[in-house]
């Protein structure tokens, strides 16, 4: 199985070097380290919200609010930083893991101790977290103005050559690369994903590792949250609306299973990269910016019926399956 | 899943309970209640709420996301959801824009808007009932893709000069104050009623909701089945698509933004199963006209949209929480 799922990994790296070689035909610009590397911190924040995004959908639930749990913990800490400049800012971007992790474990109790489907609760706090930042904020605007140098300066400064943006999501990749292979908690959300009866037996809390999911989705939409505000240097009730399907997307395309239990960081980390050449290529290419919500739309189809056909079960056939008219 | 470990202790009664019994007791005479409640809240909040007029404005807020939510309640009672369908109504109203610009009247535009609407939702019934894809992933992707097109053509422009009997389908009234709108409801209330609870097709909805593989051995085409309520979806979001479009009297690419939410609520508040196999269409008509009298009624105390979707979202989760919770707090006295 792991050589096959490397397979599609591979399958899906070659088909992003091809799309960036196609792009850089017309304009061999884009192909230089310095374009991809500003490619890749521009796709940042997708890439952490698609590693929280895979988490979720490897327990076989879903987190249709990450992009409003963002946008309201990206305006509390904006605001925050308007009423508090002194708070440092490694205390603020734990306060802002720290709240969208509770946002987290809102989705997470419905979902464990009512047993309420996940995506019934994440469409109810999808619209409760964007309509909270409205009674929070007033429908106001916090801007630039109001926030503190260091509050913007953050994700610009530069480390060892790359945007601290850029090191946020490196080190989510290899966090979520190390939960996800070498610990029993990785290994845990596999198995309530791949079937969850199997799980219950071995002695593994079906119900509780679905609310650790959504608590590490949560977590990671609040970090997202800081890194959107202070990148874009405002905040307003409507940022991020809509990217909650991105977000899905580039699960998708990075072919992780929507039933559950088959995904990889790789997987999660190229379809997200995916998405961010063909955003970063239109413009480049001279296609209208209006036509990426088409594109992508059709990258997702495409993704699910190629990933429908790799997963198909090759099990031992107990009871021949009726034939589907 | 759903409650699996509570099913142990089943007591069998030696007889059904009375049919005035059960109805009492049903989600829709609750539901009924609710209602009624929040009309009296409503005339307590306003002097003008009563005003037939204002009224007859309060049912523009439901009239065409029900007509959507009755094809989508048989689609979430069959297992499936479809969350492209404000998509189609951006497409479709693009669509009958575009013709507009090429001098099309109105019969032609409500053909035109039929055919590309069943397209669509053709399209939405290959994927999943063909090719047996996950439908919300499916629908996903035809939300971007849908509402891409629309964007593709109309980019931040906008299309109107709609003829003036194309207004008639959203603004125009039948008698006094009944508007064309609601006479459509109505209509297509009673015949989703009929399909579902009165003919086999509906049974067939209902039982492939209940257990797909079963509903094979039964002799029900699944695949069939599932493929022509998707494309019922679609016709009916065209129909709405109309609707709107004629009310609005102008076409930009974010038509209806957001409505896949409502509707889904709308359904799942009508005491619709979110995972399939059981639902009724009066259940969703007074769940269409509850959400419709709430979000009138807070828009009347001056209450701004995006606060409501907040009562909207609550009332989704507290509506499937709350049976949850009673069940639970019963079966603990009971033990």
């Amino acid at each position: 199985m792991s050589s096959f799922r490397l397979s599609r990994d591979v399958i899906l790296g070659f088909a992003l070097v091809a799309l960036v070689g196609v792009v850089s035909m017309r304009f061999p610009a884009f192909a230089s380290v310095k374009s991809l590397s500003s490619v890749f911190n521009d796709t940042s924040i997708l890439i952490i919200l698609a590693l929280g995004q895979m988490a979720v959908i490897l327990t076989r639930c879903i987190d249709l609010s990450m992009a409003s749990n963002l946008a309201l913990v990206g305006m509390c800490t904006a605001m925050l930083n308007a009423i508090m400049p002194a708070l440092p800012i490694p205390l603020l971007v734990i306060i802002a893991m720290i709240l969208g992790a509770l946002l987290g474990c809102v989705n997470g109790l419905l979902v464990w101790k009512l047993d309420i489907p996940p995506i019934v609760v994440t469409l109810g706090t999808l619209t409760i977290f964007r309509g909270i930042i409205f009674l929070i904020s007033d429908g106001q605007w916090v801007n630039a103005h109001e926030m503190s140098p260091t509050f913007k300066a953050l994700p610009r400064s530069s480390f060892l050559g790359l945007p601290v943006l850029s090191w946020f999501a490196v080190v989510s990749i290899a966090g979520m690369f190390v939960l996800l292979t070498r610990t029993p908690q990785g290994r845990a959300l596999y198995a309530v994903g791949g079937h969850p009866n199997a799980a219950v037996y071995t002695g593994i809390n079906v119900g509780r590792t679905r609310f650790n999911a959504f608590v590490l989705s949560g977590a990671l939409a609040g970090i997202a949250g800081y890194l959107w505000v202070s990148r874009y240097a405002v905040a307003y009730v409507d940022i991020a609306a809509g990217f909650e399907l991105d977000v899905v997307a580039a699960c998708v395309i990075g072919g992780i299973s929507i039933a559950g239990g088959i995904g990889t960081v790789a997987g999660a980390v190229l379809g997200a990269l995916f998405l961010g050449v063909i955003k970063n290529a239109l413009p480049v290419v001279d296609i209208s910016p209006f036509w990426q919500q088409a594109i992508s739309g059709s990258a997702i189809i495409i993704a699910v019926i190629f990933n429908a056909r790799s997963e198909r079960r090759a099990g031992r056939i107990i009871l021949k399956q009726a034939e589907q008219v | 899943m759903n409650g699996t470990d509570t099913k142990q202790a089943i007591v069998v009664p030696d007889r059904l309970r009375s049919p005035l019994a059960r109805a009492v007791t049903s989600w829709e005479f609750l539901l009924l209640f609710v209602g009624i409640f929040i009309f009296f809240l409503n005339t307590q909040a306003s002097p003008y709420f009563l005003d037939p007029w204002n009224l007859s404005d309060a049912t523009f807020n439901f009239t065409e996301k029900a007509m959507i939510a009755f094809a989508m309640a048989l689609v979430i009672i069959s297992g499936e959801i479809d969350l492209s369908v404000a998509s189609i109504i951006a497409l479709v109203s693009t669509c009958m824009g575009f013709l507009v610009q090429l001098g099309v009247d109105t019969p032609g535009l409500v053909a035109a808007a039929i055919v590309v609407g069943a397209a669509c939702g053709a399209f939405n019934g290959f994927l999943v009932a063909v090719l047996g894809l996950p439908s919300i992933v499916v629908t996903i992707g035809t939300l971007s893709l849908f509402r891409g097109i629309a964007y593709i053509v109309l980019g931040d422009k906008a299309y109107s000069g709609y003829p003036d009997s194309f207004a008639f389908f959203g603004q125009g009234y039948v008698w006094w104050v009944i508007t064309f709108e609601m006479v459509l409801f109505a209509v297509i209330a009673l015949m989703f009623y009929l399909l579902l609870h009165r003919t086999s097709f509906g049974r067939s909805t209902i039982a492939i909701g209940n257990n797909p593989t079963a509903a094979l051995f039964a002799g029900i085409r699944v695949s069939r089945v599932k493929f022509i309520l998707f494309v019922l979806t679609g016709v009916m979001s065209a129909i709405a698509a109309v609707c709107l479009t004629s009310r609005l009297g102008s076409t930009r690419p974010s038509i209806a933004v957001g409505w896949e939410l409502e509707i889904v609520t709308m359904v799942v508040l009508g005491g619709v199963n979110i995972l399939g196999g059981s639902g009724t269409i009066p259940g969703v008509v007074i769940a269409a006209i509850v959400m419709g009298m709430v979000t009138f009624g807070l828009g009347l105390l001056n209450v701004p949209g995006i606060v409501m979707s907040v009562f909207i979202g609550l009332l989704l989760i507290g509506v499937i929480a709350l049976p949850i919770v009673i069940k639970r707090a019963r079966h603990r006295v009971a033990n």
